[in-house]
């Protein structure tokens, strides 16, 4: 059975998620805004820096945010600066980790999206006197609506599955800092394998029932399509 | 033309390649990440006198007995306790009377800064740190030693919500040496150097506040008929191999 404390490892981590989440859609909409609209040379080089977090190992970002955010690195000495104290081993850093980590899964169908929209409903739009914030919170949300939930489901799936890199930069802290993949990891390394076996059958039922909506719910839209 | 050139080149790589499998072997270890730069000086002298080779993996000692369990290939396993090899022992893994203590396990308090940790550990009271690194008690022996000398000092409750807890000693030490932890319990081989502490400051905590952290050797039953593995346990047990041992601070099995 689930312990309590297997309970709490999987409330953190769909906190950590949702939040990652949100962040990802208030960063990622603009950003993929741009790179679906902009001509610049910065355009390869935007969506290159957005995509690294899927070919690097996560031990790499991870291995990288601590020292960054250490107290020797840039951030830490900025967020010390700040008062905030250092960032590793606490739940902000765990979601500014997250959210760099799980951003491309969050850019990239919106991206998509936003290409697809193409300028046709913008031009018309425009001739309607809409102003570009009108424009794009009575058209282009509308339109880009499957976008939206594919980069959500996608950002907040992948966040919950996370390991390497909270594996660096958490600590291991009950209720700040340990999720549930570091829980698992845990139990098979402490041989609780039947323990291991409960966490890890409730992370595959998610992954799985995420993907079955992903897959046929949203089946009728371009962008689900471009993930596979 | 070239083709041929090719082609004869590779097969003389091949042959190559058999002709050092006939002469020496080669052993799979799995070793405990606390005893990784031992194990990597002792390799090579081991190389040296025997001709042997020793393929080295480092990790956590739990993590390697659910490979084990599940079919690694490792034919020689040198714990951070004496309870995995134990274990193994048992469940028929290991050669059953293949056992033995390889090191003795020293703790010490460090700081990456330099006159941080006084050396007889005092800081632990005294306080003035947001963070106290540590390997998981649950999964690593020095962090379950590491548990007992706060116990022993009464500070546990104190200290506990301080706790960063590393996977293995090896991440614990990568918490402190980024300076992300002020100060952290780690196994003393990691910060020594010719029976220094070099970098930062450390106490090097007395055996009397912890149970003693046995590190025990065993021969896994893939490796019961290659000489290699049975060759690198001996040569653990040899002169060489116990002065490299306690040149990284660990005490010798009696």
């Amino acid at each position: 059975m689930l312990t309590l404390a297997d309970l709490d490892t999987l409330l953190l981590t769909f906190k950590v998620a949702s939040i990652a989440t949100m962040f990802m859609l208030l960063i990622g909409t603009p950003l993929a805004w741009w790179l679906a609209r902009t001509r610049s040379a910065w355009k390869g080089i935007i969506n290159a820096v957005v995509a690294l977090p899927l070919v690097l190992p996560p031990t790499v970002l991870g291995f990288y945010l601590l020292i960054l955010m250490g107290p020797a690195g840039a951030v830490g000495k900025f967020t010390n600066w700040l008062g905030l104290g250092t960032l590793p081993f606490t739940f902000t850093g765990l979601v500014i980790a997250s959210v760099l980590y799980s951003m491309p899964f969050v850019v990239q169908p919106l991206q998509a999206s936003f290409t697809t929209i193409g300028e046709q409903p913008l031009e018309a739009a425009a001739t309607l006197r809409a102003s570009p914030l009108d424009t794009f919170f009575s058209v282009i949300i509308p339109l880009a609506k499957p976008g939206f939930l594919t980069a959500s489901i996608l950002g907040f799936a992948h966040t919950v599955g996370e390991f390497g890199v909270v594996l660096m930069v958490g600590g291991n802290i009950p209720g700040k800092t340990r999720v549930v993949s570091v829980q698992i990891y845990n139990h098979v390394e402490a041989l609780e394998y039947a323990e291991a076996h409960w966490l890890a059958g409730c992370l595959l039922l998610f992954s799985f029932t995420v993907l079955i909506i992903l897959y046929t719910v949203l089946k009728t839209h371009p962008v689900a399509h471009q993930l596979k | 033309m070239s083709n041929n050139i090719f082609n004869r080149s590779l097969l003389a790589l091949c042959l190559l390649s058999i002709s050092s499998l006939v002469y020496a072997d080669t052993t799979l270890v799995a070793v405990a990440a606390n005893f990784t730069k031992p194990m990597n000086e002792i390799a090579a002298a081991f190389e040296k006198s025997t001709g042997h080779t020793a393929q080295l993996s480092f990790g956590a000692s739990g993590k390697f007995v659910a490979q084990f369990e599940n079919g690694a290939p490792f034919e020689v396993f040198l714990s951070a306790d004496d309870k995995n090899p134990i274990k193994l022992e048992k469940s028929g893994l290991a050669v059953s009377g293949s056992r033995f203590t390889y090191a003795i396990g020293k703790l010490a308090l460090w700081s990456s800064t330099a006159n941080y940790v006084d050396d007889q550990g005092n800081i632990l009271s005294s306080g003035g740190f947001k963070h106290l690194a540590l390997a998981d008690p649950k999964l690593a022996p020095y962090g379950a030693a590491a548990l007992e000398v706060l116990k022993s000092k009464g500070l546990l409750e104190k200290l506990q919500p301080l706790f960063v807890q590393g996977e293995n000693i090896a991440q614990t030490h990568e918490f402190i040496s980024t300076g992300n932890a002020e100060l952290g319990f780690v196994a003393l081989s990691q910060i020594i150097d010719n029976g220094k502490i070099t970098k930062g400051s450390g106490w090097i905590v007395p055996e009397t506040l912890h149970s003693p952290i046995l590190q025990d050797a065993v021969l896994l039953k893939t490796g019961a008929n290659n000489p290699a593995a049975k060759a690198l346990l001996d040569f653990l047990k040899s002169a060489p191999a116990l002065a490299i041992i306690q040149k990284y601070g660990y005490g010798l099995p009696k």
